[in-house]
């Protein structure tokens, strides 16, 4: 069977940027996530940091019950973002290459002592209030994208896959929205 | 936890490092590219969440079978169930409303700063007003909840 070149195009329309990037992205903060899991039986999530952080400054009742995990929490964040930078410092600066790696044209990128950076030219106004829902949401709603969409799917929980399509949903529609209303970046 | 097993925090670091690596390289760790698979722009996104799904998905599942309990914590092999009530969805729906209108969600925000993005700072900064404001007037609601027990 000869493919058709027209759904191929449609195909590829859909996906400007292939999927080997998003793909291989995956793999690796699902490998993260295992690492954490094989050694401690932790499945850990990203959003919970935001409350155990918060017990070293504020004595409410609600950050105090993660006093016990605030200091590998930092830790988890710390190489996360560390992680990230090394990233920068190897593939998105072109000192690593690979055919997996597609650089894309969004936001600027900037350098700093030989390192290629990367800054968002999404207005600051939607990060801060986007932040603000996504602090209380996370919170309330027992997960982010990584302790629901991560552990939680991976887990085959009824609670987490719910929980990823509520946000999921929403957040398309969120975001379909404000797009239509002329928003942008 | 001072008894804790000394790999335990230098695993856990590098556990975070291959994290957000992965993050960065996906490109999860841009809003806009968040935004253009809400958008239907660029739909290759859900490669990330669903590849790192199920690679966790796999050791979950198997390493029950291998041994009972993590070799530097002692704590019990199990998956991730929480229980399910309204707070899901209510929730779910108001990070739903804050990624669709930032593009950005926590992990992704920590990864963002790490590739360099200082104007991410905002999200996060965000992020720790909402999750404060949740936490201070849970606890409220919790000591009131307790006090009307302690009337009774």
């Amino acid at each position: 069977m000869v493919a058709d070149p027209v759904l191929l195009q449609a195909v590829a329309e859909l996906f400007p940027n292939g999927v080997s990037r998003y793909a291989v992205g995956g793999l690796l903060v699902g490998l993260g996530t295992v690492v954490i899991y094989v050694g401690t039986g932790i499945p850990a999530g990203a959003s919970t940091f935001l409350e155990s952080t918060l017990s070293y400054v504020s004595g409410q009742s609600r950050f105090q019950r993660y006093v016990g995990s605030r200091d590998w929490r930092l830790v988890f964040t710390a190489g996360i973002v560390l992680g990230a930078l090394a990233f920068a410092a190897t593939v998105q600066s072109g000192a690593v290459t690979t055919s997996l790696y597609e650089p894309g044209s969004t936001g600027q990128l900037y350098e700093v002592a030989g390192v290629t950076l990367w800054t968002t030219d999404v207005q600051p106004w939607r990060l801060f209030s986007g932040g603000i829902l996504v602090g209380i949401g996370t919170r309330i709603g027992k997960g982010c994208t990584s302790g629901h969409g991560v552990c939680g799917v991976g887990s085959a929980s009824k609670t987490s896959i719910v929980g990823v399509l509520t946000f999921l949903t929403v957040a398309i529609g969120t975001a379909q929205v404000v797009a239509a209303l002329g928003v942008s970046p | 936890m001072a008894d804790r097993h000394p790999l335990f925090k230098p695993l856990i670091f590098v556990g975070g490092l291959i994290f957000g690596f992965g993050l960065g390289f996906s490109h999860m760790a841009r809003p806009e590219v968040v935004l253009n698979f809400l958008q239907f722009d660029d739909l290759g996104l859900p490669f990330v969440m669903f590849g790192a799904a199920i690679v966790s998905g796999v050791a979950f599942a198997l390493l029950p079978r291998i041994r009972d309990a993590a070799p530097l914590t002692g704590t019990p092999y199990e998956r991730r169930l929480k229980p399910f009530d309204r707070n899901v969805l209510v929730g779910g729906a108001v990070f739903g409303v804050g990624w669709g209108l930032s593009g950005i969600c926590p992990g992704a925000a920590y990864a963002s700063l790490g590739v360099g993005n200082i104007t991410i700072l905002w999200a996060l900064a965000g992020m720790f007003l909402g999750a404060y404001a949740q936490g201070y007037w849970r606890s409220r609601s919790e000591a009131r909840d307790a006090a009307a027990a302690g009337a009774d």
